[in-house]
């Protein structure tokens, strides 16, 4: 009796687990992108990002993936991406491929070079194509930016963008000296933002200027 | 508003039609009061009657479960009694091959002892010769007169010498025996304590098997108890149950805290073997699963080592096998649990170098400088204590069988007594609601001749005027009847 009992119990143990293990082991997976703006008005801030680069580099956990791209004149290349790596499952793995993410990042933070324009969308797309890649389940898009898109007339960008299922975090996004004369620039500038993102499709929109709270990146509001 | 005017029976005189509609409804209710007694009736008898039997079947269910309970749980009983007796048996037995099977040297030591004893206690009987015949001669010769002849006197002279020569000797010798038998009578100490040591072997002996054969007279009697079906033996047995029931959870809890423990030394590094990205659900890591199973499989080797040693016994199959199978099983387990405990203790290592490893990175992203951590001994206290504790905590979740044993069985006659009970108590309800329908339907009958008080007041009015009508007719008759006659 206890046997028949026990075996039965085991059988829907193993059943269990079976089932469970059809789960996509990557939809648990966190996926960030981090566009850093390297345009004339915002060049000097660069440095900043080195901190953000950090955090995310102490969160993420093995199976993660980030990567940084520079957002300059025409931002939808490959080419700028600076640095990328899906994390290694194996924690001692990870921690190696963290150090070189970050010897690669700060690199290249240490030498950025202000661009004449900022293409900011067409760093969008280039973030949301990546990411879409990696099939992970968490995707974040961090936008260190002051958010001002100046483009050159060649430049195409006056269209709709897909940005579903990703979540989009400005970071620092600095006062310019015409903000500081009407805050209402600011203001619609970022309006202006999240109407556009939610708009792609994107599952949240978010705005984070300190740089101490930066916990708040993946905390759900 | 038209509508309801249609129902007044005088124009906006509300007060007047509800009363006519009340008189109406009273009417009608009046009239359709037999068949709404019997429906009531019917329908309090539909109610309360099933809810009745109900319970009456409730409670001779739980009458058979507590039987059934009794049965099972005296059975269990005397498997555990006459195991303890067997036990008993086996020590005594023991005893008796290991204490009493040196009865026969012990006797013979005691009697070579006593015999010594015996022999040397003779030998202190035995007195120097006593002192030959001269005393008298001596006696005689000294009543001669010296006269003051020295020939005389230097006889006397060389007599007395002579005397006092042989009366040193003579005491000299009893000294000597005396010495000698003083000698003999030390030499009985050894014996007499080797004696006394022997006795006392003897009394410890005996009163341990005394104890053992307490043991067995008082496991026999709960024996006898149990063999007849007593309520006082199912009482105590179920009073052991509860409390084996209460011990066996305090301890399983205490395991499972140590389980806990365990998981949490072997979760980190698991994810280097088997990898951290890798999920079973939403929130469960295959390296969280990989530990956990680690766990289990320790705790079932734990299981089939004690079941093989029979110091548990919850697959009969294994208590069943043959000696040589059971102690390969015995090592095969015992080696299993080993080999674990061993990769658990590397793992505990790994965690620790995991951690540090981290730590560095950390370190190393920090803005601000970190601050040199010490090198010396004290810093590999806890890696050496979380390698110890990942090799004890294996052995000692080995253990956990024994309280789980405790646990099944003793669930079973907790279980039952509780589904007893519960059964009692749901067969209660029932009585209870079914009085309850009883009364509630008897209250809506005397409700229902409330609502229709008025024309059951008139009925009954009209009824006895009726009933009083032919009595006054036939007063009169008879008066007029008695008359006619007087005239």
């Amino acid at each position: 009796m206890f046997n028949r009992a026990f075996l039965s119990a085991m059988l829907i143990a193993a059943l269990t687990v079976a089932a469970a293990g059809c789960i996509d082991s990557r939809s648990q997976a966190h996926a960030v992108y981090v566009l850093v703006d390297t345009s004339g008005t915002y060049a000097n801030e660069a440095g900043k990002a080195k901190i953000i680069i950090h955090y995310l580099l102490g969160t993420l956990q093995p199976g993660d993936s980030l990567a940084m791209a520079r957002v300059k004149s025409r931002s939808f290349s490959e080419k700028d991406i600076v640095a990328k790596v899906t994390f290694d499952t194996r924690p001692t793995q990870a921690n190696a491929q963290k150090r070189a993410f970050r010897d690669q990042s700060d690199a290249f933070l240490g030498t950025v070079k202000g661009s004449a324009y900022t293409d900011i969308t067409g760093g969008l797309m280039q973030g949301a194509e990546f990411l879409n890649e990696t099939g992970a389940g968490k995707k974040t898009i961090l936008i260190f930016s002051d958010m001002q898109e100046e483009l050159d007339k060649v430049t195409v960008r006056n269209f709709p963008i897909s940005l579903k299922n990703i979540r989009v975090v400005a970071v620092n996004v600095t006062k310019l000296n015409t903000d500081n004369i009407d805050p209402r620039r600011y203001l619609g500038r970022l309006e202006a933002w999240q109407k556009r993102v939610q708009a792609a499709g994107a599952s949240e929109w978010k705005v984070i200027n300190d740089l101490e709270r930066l916990d708040a990146i993946f905390a759900k509001s | 508003m038209a509508d309801m005017n249609s129902w007044m029976a005088g124009p906006d005189n509300s007060a007047m039609s509800v009363l006519v509609v009340l008189l109406v409804a009273m009417i009608l209710l009046y009239a359709a009061r037999v068949p709404m007694h019997g429906l009531i009736r019917t329908a309090g008898n539909a109610l309360a009657g099933p809810m009745r039997l109900g319970a009456r079947w409730l409670a001779a269910v739980a009458e058979a479960m507590k039987q059934r309970n009794k049965a099972v749980l005296l059975a269990q009983g005397r498997r555990e009694t006459s195991q303890r007796i067997e036990r008993e048996f086996e020590r005594i037995g023991i005893l008796v091959t290991r204490d009493l099977q040196g009865y026969p040297t012990l006797q013979r030591k005691l009697l070579e002892e006593i015999t010594r004893i015996e022999e040397d206690f003779q030998k202190c009987g035995e007195v120097p010769p006593p002192p030959p015949d001269w005393v008298e001669a001596v006696a005689a010769v000294a009543q001669i007169k010296t006269g003051g002849g020295e020939v005389v006197q230097k006889i006397l002279t060389d007599v007395r010498g002579s005397i006092e020569r042989i009366h040193d000797k003579a005491i000299a010798e009893y000294r000597r025996a005396y010495q000698t038998r003083h000698g003999i009578l030390e030499g009985f100490m050894p014996y007499w304590r080797s004696l006394d040591k022997t006795m006392k072997q003897v009394d410890t002996k005996m009163a341990r098997l005394q104890e053992s054969a307490t043991a067995v007279d008082g496991q026999m009697e709960k024996y006898k108890k149990i063999v007849a079906k007593s309520d006082e033996a199912e009482t105590t047995l179920t009073n052991s149950s509860f409390t084996q029931f209460t011990i066996s959870i305090i301890v399983l809890w205490i395991a499972l805290g140590g389980a806990f423990i365990n998981f949490k030394l072997i979760a980190l590094p698991m994810s280097e073997m088997v990898g951290a990205g890798d999920y079973l659900t939403a929130s469960l890591r295959t390296s969280e699963v990989a530990a956990l199973i680690i766990i289990l499989l320790e705790a079932s080797m734990g299981l089939f080592l004690l079941e093989s040693l029979r110091i548990t016994h919850l697959f009969p199959r294994i208590a069943n096998l043959n000696d040589l199978t059971r102690r390969r099983m015995i090592w095969i387990s015992l080696v299993m649990l080993v080999t674990l405990a061993g990769i658990e203790s590397a793992l505990a290592l790994m965690r620790d170098m995991l951690i540090a490893d981290k730590q560095a990175l950390l370190q190393s992203l920090a803005t601000a400088p970190a601050a040199a951590a010490g090198d010396g001994w004290i810093t590999r206290i806890p890696t050496a204590g979380q390698m110890i504790l990942g090799f004890i905590l294996p052995f000692a979740l080995a253990f956990v069988a024994i309280p789980l044993e405790s646990f099944i069985h003793s669930a079973r006659t907790v279980c039952g007594v509780l589904a007893v009970d519960f059964v009692y108590a749901l067969g209660f309800v029932l009585r209870v609601l079914s009085g309850l329908v009883r009364l509630a339907s008897r209250a809506l009958l005397h409700f229902y001749d409330l609502v229709v008080v008025l024309p059951l007041m008139a009925a009954q009015l009209a009824r006895s005027l009726r009933s009083r009508g032919p009595t006054v007719k036939a007063r009169a008759s008879d008066a007029t009847d008695k008359s006619a006659r007087t005239l």
